[in-house]
């Protein structure tokens, strides 16, 4: 057992189940989305980023850039959510909501093909 | 390009972990411990304030406690962040600025900028694999004609000269093994403006496999070798090495040239030598008589060979003969630094010695106990180290064989001005006389200098003006073009040696030869003959009046009637 493998495996998978748990939910009901779990999303798929730095295979290059994708949709969900707690003033409306879930469900998408890349590594590893 | 991201990358892996694992933690602290807004009502920061505070806090301790006053349990926490941030803030750009002065950083970055160079080229380079004190000089001599070299040596120190060595063009230089392939390849083997392959490291094997290498990956290159032993030169012919450049067997040659016809040899080191420089004297080493050699090592061999071949009476001396084995007919025993070696080689019948070891100092110390002993004697001298440039002056051999300069010398004359090679080597069939004609030609030709050799082809765009004569079927001579422009009756101050037309090939060809599109001259003379047949033959008002003798009329309304005027 690869320590290495299961550190990374494991901030992958949690990223996406982190991920889904604030995804799910009525989309514009802030009660169904906390903004701790969109915080603990948001470090985690930064870790999970960092930990693929310096891989130089191919699979190493794509789950990098899959991570990339997640953490820009996640931050751009995180800035949308401080413009209108704190600059706009208009609160978190509805639709403000709506488009801070689906964002981070673009995130999801991203981590889900991570997971998917995960899987295949582990499939194809004949050892 | 892949290297330097990914070393970064993999070094910054850690510490970016740990500054993200301080951040996230300090802002969840400060998100979730309760604090006060300015009424005294309870309040808990956004992540928005908790990021921003975390930001400033490490960095500028002192900004302030915003937006509203910290309670003591929100200032125990924030006293923890502090030191765990500032921890993590230079455990960062500690390895940052340790990266930045790793070694291995630097070469990366140094590798790739030099391989981004190279990539750039657009003009047609040489790649010098060795930088010792043959490099050099070819560096500088190609440099001065405006050919482009790129340098790959081992020693970095070697690299550092250069960029201190005052070169015309600038010359990228890669500190790396050259038998690596990866090596050669970055320094523009597969390039398609690579002319040339130039292997001169001290190194007989490096040299074999910088030849392979070559070979191998781009076989339409030129490859030249330096080579010490006659197995290796073998080996590099076996797969057709263009050049082999063996520094003893050429000076053997050298010195059987000079035996036999000495003009010949003295027009061949005028033609060679560094122009610019005094003319060399000419040499009549004595053909009868008795010669002694100090030393039989690769280069005794070769001059004893030599010797033998012209029935010339020779002993050696050497002090090691079990190491190097000896002739048939035996060795004096002894270096020959000492008087009774010298005696017993007979110095008092010797006509010439040639001090051969691979020792400076007993190369001197040979050539002064023998000129002690005897006074009318021929001193060839080896000479292994340039520094030594100044003692061999003084001591004052007829003949010094410095191997890196004869190396040099013909590298230079190969990769600079090929024809003249030729021309060297289609002069080897000639007569002594004719030889002697040509020297005291060129003796008149310029003053004590070496003169300059210039190769003019009559099939370029820049020679546009005799390219349009003659595709007009006009008749222009060799003699033409070198006349003064301003003076018809007085020729310019240069020679036609050789002139390649279609194959055929004609030593110093005639004033009245006509010349044909294609053709390719090579000259001797002085900057300023070159620089007035360059105008000739760009410039065709000019080429017109040396044809003609007098200014045609150029425009159209002149042209029409300007006859007319003249009557």
């Amino acid at each position: 057992m690869n320590p290495e493998k299961v550190v990374f495996g494991f901030f992958i998978v949690l990223s996406l189940t982190l991920n889904f748990g604030f995804f799910v939910g009525e989309i514009d009901d802030p009660v169904h989305h906390n903004v701790y779990e969109l915080f603990a999303v948001l470090v985690v798929n930064i870790i999970a980023t960092l930990l693929k730095f310096g891989d130089r295979s191919q699979q190493g290059a794509i789950l990098l850039s899959t991570s990339l994708v997640a953490v820009l949709q996640l931050v751009a969900a995180a800035i949308l959510w401080m413009w209108v707690e704190h600059i706009s003033g208009s609160g978190l409306t509805p639709s403000a909501m709506a488009s801070i879930v689906s964002l981070s469900g673009g995130a999801m998408l991203a981590n889900i093909i991570s997971v998917v890349l995960l899987i295949i590594e582990t499939v194809m590893l004949r050892r | 390009m892949d290297n330097i991201v990914f070393l970064i990358l993999r070094r910054m892996r850690r510490p970016l972990l740990t500054l993200v694992l301080v951040y996230a933690v300090s802002i969840l602290g400060l998100v979730l411990i309760p604090g006060q807004d300015a009424q005294g009502q309870p309040w808990h920061m956004s992540f928005f304030h908790a990021f921003y505070f975390v930001s400033f806090m490490s960095t500028t301790i002192g900004f302030g406690e915003v937006p509203y006053e910290f309670t003591d349990a929100q200032r125990v926490w924030v006293t923890i962040c502090i030191y765990l941030s500032v921890v993590a803030w230079l455990y960062a750009i500690g390895t940052i600025l340790s990266l930045l002065q790793d070694k291995t950083f630097q070469h990366a970055i140094r590798e790739r900028r030099f391989a981004q160079r190279i990539r750039r080229m657009r003009e047609p380079f040489y790649i010098l694999c060795g930088y010792g004190e043959t490099g050099r000089e070819l560096a500088r001599a190609l440099t001065e004609r405006g050919q482009h070299v790129v340098v790959v040596d081992l020693n970095e120190d070697k690299i550092n000269l250069l960029k201190l060595q005052n070169l015309r063009d600038y010359v990228p230089a890669l500190h790396a093994n050259a038998r690596t392939p990866r090596y050669l390849m970055e320094a523009g083997l597969g390039h398609p403006q690579c002319a040339g392959v130039v292997a001169l490291t001290n190194n007989n094997e490096v040299n074999l496999k910088i030849a392979i290498t070559a070979k191998l990956l781009n076989p339409d290159v030129t490859v030249i070798c330096r080579a010490d032993s006659h197995e290796i030169e073998a080996n590099m012919a076996s797969f057709g090495t263009d050049y082999i450049i063996d520094p003893f067997d050429t000076f053997a040659k050298y010195l059987s040239t000079a035996l036999q016809t000495p003009g010949l040899y003295l027009l061949q080191r005028w033609l060679t030598s560094r122009p610019g420089t005094l003319l060399p004297e000419p040499v009549y080493p004595p053909t009868r008589g008795h010669w002694i050699i100090g030393g039989y090592g690769r280069f005794g061999k070769a001059v004893f060979e030599r010797l033998k071949k012209e029935d010339i009476s020779v002993t050696v001396m050497e002090a090691t003969p079990e190491k190097t084995g000896e002739p048939r007919q035996g060795v004096v025993k002894g270096r020959g630094t000492e008087e009774e070696t010298l005696l017993e080689a007979d110095i008092q019948q010797a006509v010439g010695i040639v001090a051969g070891t691979d020792n400076d100092a007993n190369n001197l110390s040979i050539v002064m106990t023998a000129r002690a002993m005897t006074n009318k004697l021929f001193v060839i001298a080896r000479q292994n180290y340039r520094e030594n440039d100044t003692l061999f002056q003084a001591v004052g051999a007829d003949m010094v064989m410095h191997p890196s300069a004869i190396v040099a010398e013909k590298i230079r004359v190969l990769l600079a001005t090929p024809m003249l090679y030729e021309f060297m080597s289609l002069a080897a069939y000639q007569e002594e006389n004719w030889a002697c004609e040509l020297v005291s030609r060129i003796a008149g030709l310029v003053d004590h200098r070496v003169p300059l050799i210039q190769e003019f082809c009559i099939q370029q765009s820049r020679h546009c003006a005799i390219e349009y004569m003659l595709e007009r079927g006009k008749v222009v001579r060799l003699g033409d073009i070198m006349r003064e422009p301003g003076n018809l009756e007085r020729p310019l101050n240069s020679i036609a040696l050789l002139r390649i037309s279609r194959n055929s090939r004609e030593l110093l060809p005639a004033d009245d030869t006509e010349l044909l599109l294609g053709d390719k001259l090579l000259f001797c003379g002085t900057r300023h003959a070159f620089s007035t047949m360059e105008w000739i033959l760009c410039h065709g008002p000019t080429l017109e009046y040396m044809l003609t003798g007098e200014d045609q009329p150029r425009s159209w309304l002149w042209r029409k009637y300007g006859k007319r005027f003249k009557r």
